[in-house]
């Protein structure tokens, strides 16, 4: 692919996002134009992935403009694969979303596909200032994403989360300009090629790259500073969190890998602090999802665990580690879009997802149980799932180098998120549908599916006793985003070795930047 | 040092805001977090050693630097969207913005 090419990733769904507002609320339009959008930008992603099936990296700056003036859009096998995973998300998503009636709104559509620009922008940038105004290209439609809802359906609930996700946004994204004016000030140059490997000799870069990563640190949700994301992503609709979940912290962690990798050239001394944040990250988010109720608190305390997991990846820095933690990284993504999509398909469906509110759910719906069991199972780690083949790869790779008591804390939190997953399955999934001892307590007429899942809780509040067997079942539509991501795990799980692969060529691109450097200098 | 000293107090100023519990506070103090990154990116530009944005100096070299100038614009228009964002998140939903509410609470 040319490298010319580049600047369509975001300019494609840029366009078709303002055709979609000029066009208006026509339905069948926008799903075409969303999905034909997304599915062109994982075709050209997964052309980019074949093309550095043997390493190198492809720039180009933007307008022809000369080096150093130009803002280079860069692209090697680590952007390409995350470009293929977060589109495959926004698509199956943005199908949950359109099966679970979220979609309804006209704005949906144009909002998902400006965040899709920002995530491809943020990608593929190679300057330091870009990356903040395509996180903020990425954030500002999010903002709109978490409010989203019918005429007069909005929840409180959702008004409170935005205010806690648009201040702690704002917050980081200051904090992240800062640092680069830091990064401006003491080396000249915002441009990640001419940055490269300077902190290792200049401390003020240093310092400055350091404030970077603490705001993008933040943006990922690590110990100390993960409660917002439990506190805020469970407050919007299931479609929402699972896209958020997809996207948000992922971009985040792929610049510290990124920036870590390329200004500290993997610096060695500061990789202790890495790993005991991340260590912490892991315990910490995995006890806090033992005193929440619903599952969607639950899983968000998860992915706060599991971040951990996947940076441990670059605190490590080795081949075998950068490898594994890539490997993580998109496995998670796959995972946690399913786990929220299936249990997002039966809050939307039941009204409810609050452990002990349902039961029996497994007997009544086969499909989204089997689809959940298949997620919670890899996201504990168990074969023959690529949640084993990551954690596998990532505890050999801390072996190797001599993190023993890394291995300690991912082998003891992964018994923890199995009991989770277990705590979920025993409260939701599991029992008798208590339909005929509670006749009294079940709404008369099953409220209609709910454009937000929130809403449905207030209008028909679900008694400890629901009478599941009057609501109506979970669709093919609606199981089938939770289904296709389950089936993708179970595929990468045994057929781990392609993926593993191809991280370990992203993992060669992060070791040795010299390819990314000189695709820079060269553009 | 007049620019450091700016932006510490403009950072004081907005840490005090953003520990109040009204949303109308909070953004307050956002905008003055804003200015004060601003005032950093201005300051990374060299703003010591060079000359002023305009006029016409006989030196090319000394002429203030251009780019953290286009900086700042950029932050400034991103940060202005955002403020406006949370204003309406600040009016939508009850009649107060109190933040200290928690979503439960809020359910209830």
């Amino acid at each position: 692919m040319s490298a010319a090419l580049l600047p369509l990733f975001v300019a494609v769904p840029l366009m078709m996002a303002a055709l979609l507002v000029i066009v208006g609320d026509r339905r069948v339009i926008h799903t075409v134009g969303l999905l034909g959008t997304m599915i062109a930008a994982v075709g050209a992603a997964v052309a980019l992935v074949i093309e550095f099936r043997s390493g190198g990296a492809i720039a180009h700056g933007i307008s022809s403009w000369p080096f150093g003036i130009a803002i280079p859009f860069v692209a090697d096998m680590f952007t390409a694969l995350m470009l293929v995973v977060t589109g495959l998300l926004t698509i199956v998503c943005s199908w949950f979303a359109i099966a679970s009636g979220r979609a309804a709104n006209v704005y949906f559509a144009p909002l998902v596909l400006v965040l899709t620009a920002g995530v491809n922008g943020a990608l593929l940038t190679a300057d330091l200032f870009n990356l903040f105004v395509f996180i903020e290209v990425m954030l500002l439609p999010s903002y709109g994403l978490f409010v989203l809802a019918a005429r007069h359906k909005g929840t409180l609930q959702q008004v409170a989360g935005a205010r806690l996700y648009v201040t702690l946004n704002l917050l980081t994204s200051t904090v992240f300009l800062i640092g680069v004016g830091f990064i401006y000030g003491t080396a000249g140059t915002v441009n990640l090629a001419e940055l490269a490997g300077l902190a290792t000799t200049d401390p003020t870069v240093a310092i400055s790259g350091a404030v970077c990563l603490f705001a993008l640190a933040i943006k990922a949700s690590v110990v100390p500073v993960h409660g917002w994301l439990a506190a805020a992503y469970p407050a919007t609709s299931p479609a929402i969190t699972a896209l958020f979940s997809g996207l948000h912290t992922k971009v985040a962690i792929y610049g510290i890998y990124r920036i870590y990798a390329v200004v500290f050239d993997g610096d060695s001394r500061w990789l202790w602090i890495g790993v005991t944040l991340f260590c912490l990250t892991m315990v910490i988010g995995v006890l806090g999802a033992v005193g929440e109720k619903t599952t969607r608190s639950i899983l968000a305390f998860h992915m706060i665990s599991q971040i951990g997991y996947i940076l441990l990846g670059v605190a490590l820095f080795t081949f075998a580690g950068l490898t594994a933690g890539i490997f993580y990284l998109l496995h998670h993504m796959i995972v946690k879009a399913s786990l929220f999509l299936s249990t997002g398909a039966v809050e939307v469906r039941y009204g409810t997802g609050e452990i002990g509110k349902l039961s029996g759910i497994a007997k009544r719906e086969p499909v989204i149980a089997v689809a959940f069991f298949i997620a919670a199972l890899s996201l504990a780690g168990l074969p023959p799932f690529s949640g084993f083949v990551a954690k596998f790869t990532l505890i050999l790779a801390s072996v190797e180098a001599g993190q023993i008591a890394a291995v300690v804390v991912m082998l003891l939190v992964s018994l923890v998120t199995l009991l989770s997953m277990l705590k979920i399955w025993n409260g939701v999934f599991w029992g008798d549908s208590k339909a005929s001892n509670s006749d009294d307590d079940a709404p008369a007429v099953p409220a209609a599916p709910s454009p937000s899942g929130g809403v449905a809780t207030k209008q028909a509040p679900v008694s400890s006793a629901t009478a599941v067997a009057e609501w109506p079942r979970i669709g093919m539509a609606l199981a089938g985003p939770a289904v296709f991501t389950a089936a993708i795990t179970l595929g990468l799980g045994l057929g781990a070795e392609l993926l593993l692969g191809l991280s370990a060529v992203a993992a060669e691109g992060l070791l040795d930047t010299t390819a990314y450097v000189q695709a820079v200098m060269g553009s | 040092m007049t620019v450091a000293i700016t932006a510490g107090l403009l950072v004081f100023g907005a840490v005090y805001l953003m520990m109040k519990r009204e949303m109308l506070r909070v953004i307050l103090g956002f905008i003055l977090l804003g200015h004060a990154g601003n005032i950093v990116l201005m300051a990374a530009g060299g703003t010591s050693r060079r000359d002023l944005p305009y006029g016409s100096p006989e030196d090319l070299s000394t002429i203030a630097d251009p780019l953290p100038q286009a900086f700042v614009l950029t932050a400034i228009v991103i940060a202005f969207s955002i403020t406006i964002v949370m204003l309406v998140l600040a009016v939508t939903g009850n009649d107060d913005d109190d933040t200290a509410a928690t979503a439960q609470e809020v359910q209830e």
